[in-house]
């Protein structure tokens, strides 16, 4: 089957998950953000690449912080930007995800930026533009239930080689909720497919999926072995709202294990980055003393962010 | 395939040289160049050296701003641009390789005015292959010469340092 990210010529026309991009793709993604970067540091902010389309960003879940980074991406590219809160409207009214589609492709949509708590959801109306025909109509997905958060693991690939220059000898620890983490499942598709040498997963064993060793990962449910002499350290946010049942005794137990304190960063290499995709919850996965130190690069992402989402929007939209 | 006039191609070094000698008369004290990727940005840094300029040179890549990015996308490697001065009320000097339709200069314009406002901007080119699409012309340029369409000029630095000229042929 065809890969249905990418169009008939291979070049990609929706951003739906890491998994099975091939390596060239993510790093031309990562070499056209290095460029836009520097668009945000400028007196006008602004390129006019997409001027005159029309980019809808269809929240079905909410996340402020995601949508705004998106939506200043496409208002720095010159997009027009609409923001549907269609959790408190259509959806509510029981209109379906794909009429919901429709109304907005008959609107001249020229983008969706999807966030579902369904996994699937963007590869749902990636498949149904395609049966309409319309290849002009481009989907990001923004996060879909626990599935992948695609543009977070391609921003965090781009901090990484911002700081470590190149993949093959680093060794990087995903350390938390990995269980609930759309996030984790993207950064560790994207670090095997950049020939990363070693990627550990690391949590206790009622947060981390069962099988997550044929991703390609080493399972430590031992922060201290799981740290130990990597050059990267990723933090998970511990996904309270999608928890059912006893995962975790308490939010206190958790940071005594799991918890990344000066003591415990000190033994992963002394150059070792720290890195959080947001929010963080201060003193339940991550220490306040590492979350300001100088290691961490917790904001830098952030503005990474912006110039990833610009490089995605701009390859997508021109093909 | 019809046969095409074959042409000499001048040496570029030395017409570096020339453009540098058009140039020299009408430098002022606080002129900056801007090279436009890739070509322009050897020919800028060419100048800067005849020119003796102690001043840093701009780089620019006009991806973001071509009008044909509807057709083509943005595929190429696209590399930062870098203007590392303020370009608020300076004499620019634009520099690019070649000058053909025009719209790479129309690009590379609208660009520099999203870093401020020059106080003027003229143009520098080693060739003027003419058929302009735009109302624009270069201010110096060593060598005119006309091409078939189907021609491009190619502009490229080789191994030992030098940058030299090729006809490459569009099927």
């Amino acid at each position: 089957m065809r890969n249905p990210q990418l169009n008939s010529n291979g070049e990609l026309t929706h951003l739906l998950s890491i998994e099975g991009l091939p390596r060239a793709v993510i790093t031309h993604i990562l070499d056209t953000a290095s460029s836009f970067l520097k668009v945000s540091h400028r007196d006008v902010k602004k390129v006019p690449l997409l001027r005159g389309k029309s980019v809808f960003n269809v929240f079905f879940e909410n996340s402020t912080r995601t949508r705004t980074t998106f939506e200043i991406a496409a208002k720095r590219l010159s997009a027009d930007v609409i923001n549907l809160d269609v959790t408190r409207s259509s959806t509510a009214k029981g209109e379906t995800l794909l009429d919901t589609v429709d109304n907005l492709v008959a609107m001249h949509a020229d983008m969706f930026v999807v966030r579902h708590a369904a996994s699937g959801a963007p590869h749902l109306i990636a498949g149904h533009l395609r049966r309409l025909g319309r290849n002009d109509v481009h989907v990001v997905n923004a996060g879909d239930g626990q599935h992948a958060h695609p543009t977070q693991g391609l921003l965090d690939m781009y901090t990484i080689r911002h700081y470590k220059k190149d993949f093959a000898d680093l060794t990087v620890a995903i350390v938390g909720d990995i269980l609930h983490s759309r996030v984790a499942r993207s950064d560790i598709h994207a670090l095997t497919t950049l020939g990363a040498a070693e990627v550990r997963a690391v949590g206790p064993q009622t947060l981390l999926p069962t099988a997550i060793e044929k991703m390609g990962v080493r399972v430590c449910h031992d922060l201290l072995a799981g740290i130990r002499d990597c050059d990267v350290v990723i933090m998970l946010r511990l996904q309270n709202e999608r928890m059912n049942g006893a995962l975790l005794p308490s939010a206190r137990e958790y940071f005594s294990c799991y918890g990344l304190t000066p003591a415990m960063l000190a033994l992963a290499k002394p150059d070792a980055i720290v890195m959080h995709p947001g929010p963080m919850n201060r003193g339940v996965e991550i220490d306040s003393d590492v979350a300001d130190g100088p290691q961490a690069v917790i904001l830098p992402q952030v503005t990474f962010g912006i110039a990833v989402r610009m490089a995605v929007m701009g390859i997508l939209a021109g093909n | 395939m019809t046969a095409k006039p074959a042409i000499d191609l001048p040496n570029a070094e030395a017409q570096c040289a020339q453009l540098a000698e058009l140039i020299r008369p009408r430098l002022q004290p606080d002129t900056m160049l801007v090279g436009i990727h890739s070509g322009g940005a050897w020919v800028a840094g060419r100048l800067r050296e005849l020119l003796g300029l102690g001043n840093e040179i701009g780089l620019i890549d006009v991806s973001f701003y071509r009008d044909d990015y509807g057709e083509r996308g943005l595929h190429a490697r696209v590399k930062p641009s870098s203007i590392p001065f303020d370009v608020e009320g300076r004499p620019l000097i634009l520099v690019d390789d070649v000058l053909y339709t025009g719209r790479t200069t129309r690009a590379a314009l609208n660009e520099l005015f999203d870093y401020g406002r020059p106080a003027s901007i003229q143009l520098a080119v080693l060739a003027d292959r003419g058929r302009r699409q735009l109302p624009i012309c270069a201010d110096f340029c060593p060598w005119q010469v006309d091409l078939d369409p189907s021609q491009e000029l190619v502009l490229s630095e080789e191994a030992d340092g030098q940058l030299q000229w090729s006809l490459a042929e569009h099927a």
